[in-house]
């Protein structure tokens, strides 16, 4: 018993990437939520059932598409070769563009409640009391928005801890590089080594149950509701 | 609540009419590993024109398939990529030891979707070429396996580490190379040959005296034992036209 070697390095590269994703996330996911959760805009619909699509779609159609999408006629990867980037399939940075659109609504969602749940009025109280829109953001809706922070991070690390799919279809199963430990999983059971899976399948089955657990905890205290699956 | 005679008979007379005219008509399902997906639909269609019965194949690596009928799943025959796979279910009670035979034996191309990157030859694999080389997983797959065997051979294997990007069956390794996103990749002949043409791309076919056969053996499934349907497509593969179907896929079919 005790994991190889090639399962470490599985379980190091998962955690890179889910904490890589997760940052990135809760920097493009704020100003992203802010906007849906205070704008009257009619794209407001459109945009918002765009970032809750992975939620529907199977992550092979997600994958797929990112495959066609990174690839050298793709748009992505015609853009990346005019950058002198090359191609992302089969690269960490490509996991972290498709972990991106594939956990998503898992981060902008919570943020999009917890803003909606600040409110006009303190913000417009802070309005009359001289506060600029950027001074208004800082200094009281992200104080009072913290919970629907906490729920977001641990949602999006979760969800990229999980993820399977896309990264069979992208990743190609480089050691150190896109072999994250979902499919490592998948490999000990197509290699017929079912202790192994069965290890690292239980990780993931106690680390999955503590992350809701801490979610759930963190929701009943502030009595919210974190995933919207309509307007 | 009674319906009236004549409103009854008629409905027995509609259900008849539904129903197949001969009563030995049965249904099969196939659990057949990927790299044999064009052959399989070909060998079923045909098999079906040609007698009552109906096949289900169900495509997918052949580590999930072993998973999946020690677990009771309901396939009636094991299409297997390997040997290792069909023998071990034979030894725990899940097979038919006497249905077990090789169907093929499958072929290794190096493959690529430029036309002018291959020049029937292996020497692009030492040049810098290209980025990424696509393999199955050779922990699995046996046309993995195969690959390895012949880049070790090469004394490649080493120098191409880092370019190797593997895919979970030689579906996914031949989707790899077909999007582009590996630049070649060692494919199933009967992936990218059709009746001995070269579909598309450029090739080297890998000589026989790089890599241990690829063969592919079939079995009867335990719960299939007494399914005339199973037993009779069981013959038609081995009859002479299932076999030169199987030919014309790029196999060596043996004895």
């Amino acid at each position: 018993m005790g994991f190889s070697e090639a399962d470490i390095g599985a379980i190091l590269l998962t955690l890179r990437l889910a904490t890589t994703v997760t940052i990135l996330l809760l920097l493009f996911g704020a100003p992203l939520a802010w906007w849906l959760a205070r704008t009257s805009s009619r794209f407001k619909g459109p945009i918002g059932a765009l970032i809750a699509l992975p939620l529907v779609l199977p992550p092979t159609v997600l994958g797929f598409y990112l495959l066609l999408a990174l690839g050298p006629n793709g748009p992505i990867g015609q853009l990346t070769q005019s950058l002198g980037l090359g191609t992302f399939a089969f690269s960490y940075s490509g996991l972290v563009i498709g972990s991106i659109f594939y956990s998503l609504p898992f981060v902008v969602q919570p943020l999009q409640n917890a803003f909606d749940a600040v409110g006009d009025r303190p913000l417009e109280v802070a309005a009359t009391l001289g506060a600029g829109p950027v001074d208004r953001f800082f200094s009281i809706a992200l104080p009072l928005a913290k919970p629907g922070f906490f729920t977001a991070a641990v949602l999006g690390f979760a969800h990229t801890v999980g993820e399977f799919g896309v990264v069979l279809m992208i990743g190609g199963n480089i050691p150190g590089e896109t072999r994250v430990v979902s499919v490592q999983i998948y490999d000990h059971v197509e290699a017929l080594a079912y202790d192994q899976a069965n290890q690292l399948a239980l990780l993931m089955v106690v680390f999955s149950f503590l992350v809701l657990l801490s979610v759930y905890g963190m929701q009943k205290k502030s009595h919210r509701q974190v995933l919207r699956f309509s307007q | 609540m009674f319906m009236d005679y004549k409103k009854f008979s008629r409905r027995v007379l509609c259900l008849a009419l539904l129903m197949p005219v001969s009563t030995v008509a049965a249904e099969l399902t196939v659990a057949v590993a990927s790299n044999f997906t064009a052959p399989a639909n070909h060998l079923a269609e045909e098999f079906e024109a040609q007698s009552e019965h109906q096949v289900r194949l169900v495509f997918g690596s052949s580590g999930r398939f072993f998973a999946q009928i020690s677990n009771g799943a309901p396939f009636d025959l094991f299409f297997s990529a390997d040997q290792e796979k069909p023998q071990e279910l034979i030894e725990n009670g899940l097979a038919i030891d006497d249905s077990l035979f090789t169907y093929a034996l499958g072929g290794l191309v190096l493959w690529s979707r430029d036309e002018q990157l291959i020049q029937s030859s292996p020497a692009v694999l030492s040049s810098n070429q290209f980025r990424r080389l696509s393999i199955a997983n050779a922990r699995h797959a046996p046309y993995g396996i195969a690959a390895e065997e012949v880049l070790n051979n090469l004394n490649l294997l080493a120098n191409l580490q880092s370019k190797l990007v593997r895919g979970e069956n030689i579906a996914q390794t031949f989707q790899f190379v077909f999007t582009g996103n590996a630049e070649l990749g060692f494919v199933a002949k009967s992936q990218v040959y059709q009746d001995d043409i070269l579909i598309s791309g450029s090739a080297w076919q890998v000589t026989e005296d790089l890599y241990s056969p690829i063969r592919q053996d079939a079995v009867l499934l335990q719960r299939a034992s007494t399914n005339d349907a199973a037993l009779a497509f069981l013959a038609f593969v081995r009859s002479s036209r299932g076999r030169s179907i199987i030919g014309s896929y790029g196999y060596v079919v043996g004895d």
